[in-house]
């Protein structure tokens, strides 16, 4: 029997105790905190695509680099809000950028963040300075401006910083500018996401957790979910628009399309970003496998238990929907020659569900045993919420967090357009 | 004039000039260095000592620290419980800790909890209903060995749940123990995911990371009946066996140094680095 109400541990609720473990063990870290880890990842793997063109010069990616970094910024907004559902005090949250205690992994967090958050923010506005300038000077030319408009101009005009000088000499310094921040921005996308592999890895008391390849591999299997998020994304859009103007042609005949929308979604852009998603997964993988096998070669002391959890009871989870249907056969469905645009996006929602099942079996799988090494605890996700706390650490607060990035999106969009020809409207 | 770069160069040198000037010369005084360590609390530093082999599982230790504590008597969690390890001759262990033993060990059957199959399909739609304990029954003629081992945190030296609070809302006091401070911490539950031993978890009222402290507001003040000394702890107290003890390392003359300064004791999962303070006469190897 297990006591109701008030007298109810945070955790109990969702926690089913088998064989021996100590009297307060729950799943103290549920659904949010694999959301975290998957929010960010997502985050920084989106980032790292964008500085593919920026750094690296890959010019068949400038659409898609474009994209990738505004989505970046909207992903950056989602990311610690997991975290504020989580918390018993969501409103003392702001504790850890105010008065952090830099021995905790966690408390390195705001540091980390704002670094992030600001090189994006001005890669950001060196990209879309120009857009800025011409929006302004525009509205500010036009006579009779409604009121949206003087909200729009107020918005751009304040988005130039009172910068208006867009001569080819100045651009040419924006875009040194750009490469110099993406170029940063990738050591700094990587220890965002790293540091949030730190925080499991470095927990001594968890067995599973505690490796130091924890934040390598959660760094290559955020590149993963961020390149394949971004190819979803871009993909849906690209269809959208093309579904929108074929539309509109039929409606209004005579009006001109330019080719730019009705072509959709380019092959060789998908073909190119797909190669490189394959080769982040296979890199992902390999130090998964890596750690797996490590630890069932030393066969530490906790080992039994581990084991037991690994290849008894999370099997399923583990082998068969992580690996086998998240990674394994959207590796082959990316290998076969001939991509196809139907294929790579079931290759990517395979992979984004892939790193998000290894994210639920890092954190849920690494409470699936207690700390007696002699008994186990099963995870219920709240589904149907009965209140506000199993409605946040359940289903509905997961989803939540999932689509406030679209949304984000959507309205940054506004501000920064992610397509070219945008700008002629 | 003065060049840009001169002017930042000289601005920067005098500023760095100017802090090691003050920095530097600050001189310690002997009497407030000497008055510093008096009033650091060093000359306390709490430990526990546990004899096993007085433990007979009454449960009576874990009631009065929940009741001392005020964490919700009918509450799975609770800052102190008591295990007990029944050792058979097929070489299994059978341990098991009903309720944290509060109301002791009523039968001799093995709790073995709740098993995935015997949980229900919707465990939140009836919490007071969340499945059926099974238990194991053991032949008496099958036991080698069996035992209680009470449990509570272990103030350890090197505190796992101090070094992850991302606020500092867990802090390690100067005599040694670890103490919360409820209008800080945020609920994160990194100290709790943090401590191998399982002794902390959040108040089922308050919604902060909750432990045990010792019984912190007792072991400060001197106790009435022998004002020379500090009050004793609820679990102490309670229990009527004299298997609990609480003691200061630094004082040579403690019973409790004595004893852990001359006779045979084992601490917990010393794998760890936390350099626990609970000390255990008669500890198993196979106590978790």
């Amino acid at each position: 029997m297990v006591p109701s109400g008030e007298m109810l541990a945070h955790g109990e609720l969702w926690t089913v105790k088998e064989l021996f473990t100590y009297p307060n063990e729950f799943i103290y870290w549920s659904v949010q905190i694999v959301m975290y880890p998957f929010m960010t990842g997502l985050v920084a793997g989106a980032f790292v695509l964008s500085s593919l063109y920026h750094v690296f010069g890959v010019q068949q990616l400038k659409d898609m680099a474009r994209f990738a970094l505004v989505f970046s910024f909207a992903l950056l907004f989602a990311a610690p809000m997991p975290i504020v559902l989580h918390l018993q005090f969501p409103f003392r949250g702001i504790e850890i950028f105010m008065t952090p205690h830099f021995t905790s992994a966690i408390a390195a967090f705001g540091v980390v963040f704002f670094t992030y958050g600001a090189i994006v923010a001005s890669e950001l506005w060196f990209l879309y300075r120009k857009h800025f300038v011409e929006v302004s000077l525009r509205l500010r030319e036009k006579q009779d401006k409604t009121l949206v408009e003087w909200f729009q101009y107020l918005i751009f005009c304040s988005l130039t910083l009172g910068v208006y000088d867009v001569s080819e000499e100045a651009l040419h310094r924006d875009e040194k500018a750009i490469k110099i921040l993406a170029g940063v921005g990738i050591p700094v996308a990587c220890f965002l996401h790293g540091y949030a592999g730190f925080i499991f890895g470095s927990v001594k008391a968890n067995a599973l957790w505690m490796t130091p390849l924890m934040p390598v591999i959660f760094i290559m299997s955020a590149v993963v979910s961020g390149i394949a998020l971004c190819m979803l994304t871009y993909i849906i859009v690209m269809e959208i628009r093309r579904f929108l103007a074929a539309r509109k042609r039929l409606s209004g005949p005579g009006r001109f399309t330019s080719t730019e929308e009705i072509k959709g979604v380019e092959v060789h852009v998908i073909k190119l970003t797909a190669k490189y998603l394959v080769l982040f997964l296979v890199a992902a993988i390999s130090l998964e496998l890596l750690d797996l096998i490590f630890r069932g070669y030393t066969a530490l002391k906790s080992w039994d238990v581990v084991r037991s959890v690994l290849y008894d009871r999370d099997f399923y989870d583990i082998f068969i929907m992580q690996y086998v249907i998240g990674n394994l056969v959207p590796l082959i469905l990316f290998l076969i020659p001939g991509l196809t645009i139907r294929r790579a996006v079931v290759g990517v929602m395979l992979v984004l569900f892939g790193v998000f099942m290894m994210r639920w079996n890092v954190v849920i799988g690494g409470q699936a045993f207690s700390l007696t090494f002699a008994g186990y605890m099963h995870y219920h996700l709240p589904i149907i919420p009965h209140n506000w706390e199993t409605f946040k650490e359940g289903l509905g607060g997961a989803l939540s967090i999932f689509i406030m990035p679209f949304v984000l999106f959507w309205v940054i969009a506004k501000i920064f357009p992610v397509f070219a020809e945008a700008k002629q409207e | 004039m003065i060049s840009r770069r001169k002017f930042l160069k000289n601005t920067a040198l005098g500023i760095a000039g100017g802090a090691l000037s003050l920095a530097a010369f600050e001189i310690i005084d002997p009497k407030k260095l000497m008055a510093l360590e008096a009033a650091d609390g060093k000359k306390i530093r709490w430990v526990f000592l546990v004899d096993t082999y007085k433990c007979v599982g009454c449960g009576m230790c874990v009631k009065a620290c929940k009741l001392e504590n005020e964490i919700p008597y009918d509450a799975s969690v609770t800052r102190t419980w008591v295990e007990r390890y029944v050792l058979t001759k097929d070489g299994k262990v059978h341990a098991d800790t009903p309720k944290g033993a509060r109301d002791g060990f009523t039968t001799s059957k093995i709790d073995l909890g709740v098993s995935e199959e015997a949980a229900p399909k919707d465990i939140l739609a009836k919490p007071e209903e969340n499945g059926v304990h099974t238990y194991e029954d053991i032949n008496p003629a099958d036991i080698d060995k069996a035992f209680f081992v009470p449990k509570l945190c272990n103030q350890c030296e090197n505190p796992p749940c101090v070094q992850v609070c991302p606020v500092g809302a867990t802090y390690q006091a100067p005599d040694g123990v670890v103490l919360v401070d409820r209008t800080w911490c945020i609920g994160c539950g990194y100290c709790i995911m943090g401590c191998p031993y399982g002794v902390r978890f959040f108040h089922p009222v308050y919604h902060t990371a909750e432990k045990c402290n010792f019984c912190y507001h007792r072991i400060t003040k001197p106790d009435p009946q022998n004002p020379k000394t500090f009050m004793k702890t609820a679990c102490v107290q309670a229990c009527p066996f004299g298997a609990r003890q609480i003691g200061n390392i630094k004082d040579p003359n403690d019973p409790v140094t004595k004893i852990i300064m001359t006779e045979r004791v084992g601490v917990l999962k010393e794998e760890y680095g936390t350099k626990p303070q609970v000390f255990y006469i008669g500890l198993d190897k196979e106590v978790r």
